[in-house]
């Protein structure tokens, strides 16, 4: 009785080890370069080094002056095919990189958000489409920041 | 302390989704200026929305998004139906939140 009560209890145990692996998969793919803390690591993390285009066909909409760096809002619109994620990045922020938006088969190259800002930067939108990196970038004038709060 | 609300509107066959999270979002460099001590870290790390079984966006979050986080994507559906969304913070708190797309 106690024997099989045994292996009832290690069968479950392995069973649980099998079903928390595929989430142990999934947390670590976490995208790369939010450790990065200036604007080319967390650029090459995010890429994996690869080349990044400057393209026409990525609009970034922010305002020219923000009065608080708290809340930027920013809205990003990518007219290119296939596209597989955008990524935020803030150049003069302390944690560069804001945010990797992975989207789906049937994804639109459109995302709108509102991010922080330390300071007047350059705000960069990185976009994967059909597997190579293309990005713009627009300069926001901070008056207030709002990193260090 | 936290809260989402979450709206799909479908236009075509494009369904645009807005998300609404109540969140502090520290990064965990800000300091108190009362107490003068750093505050803990405590942002969304992820966010993730499904539609009819499958991902349709799955996105990786640092402290930079701003506090109390607004959302906006948009996908191409020709179903209807629903879209859920689920976020993940630093500290393992979730949330899931389902809206029925208009």
């Amino acid at each position: 009785m106690s024997m099989k009560r045994r292996t009832f209890l290690k069968g479950a145990l392995v069973g649980s080890v099998a079903v928390a692996m595929p989430r142990a998969f999934a947390e670590a793919a976490r995208t790369a370069g939010f450790d990065a803390k200036d604007y080319e690591n967390a650029l090459k993390s995010v890429s994996g080094g690869a080349e990044v285009t400057d393209s026409p066909a990525i609009a970034i909409k922010v305002p020219e002056i923000a009065e608080n760096g708290a809340v930027v809002p920013i809205q990003i619109n990518a007219e290119l095919p296939k596209i597989e994620s955008i990524a935020i990045l803030v150049e003069k922020n302390p944690v560069p990189l804001i945010a990797n938006f992975k989207l789906g088969d049937n994804g639109v190259g459109y995302i709108s958000t509102r991010i922080k800002m330390g300071g007047t930067s350059n705000v960069v939108a990185l976009v994967k489409s059909d597997g190579k990196f293309f990005s713009a970038k627009k300069e926001v004038k901070v008056t207030v920041g709002g990193c260090g709060g | 302390m936290s809260g989402m609300r979450v709206q799909a509107k479908k236009e075509g066959d494009v369904i645009e989704v807005k998300i609404l999270v109540s969140h502090p979002m520290e990064t965990g460099t800000r300091k108190d200026q009362k107490t003068n001590e750093v505050v803990p870290a405590h942002f969304i790390q992820e966010l993730t929305c499904e539609h009819a079984g499958k991902v349709v966006l799955s996105s990786d979050w640092s402290g930079g998004i701003s506090k109390n986080p607004y959302l906006s994507f948009k996908f191409k559906s020709n179903e209807g139906g629903s879209v859920k969304v689920t976020w993940k913070d630093n500290k393992g708190e979730t949330e899931t939140q389902e809206a029925v797309i208009k």
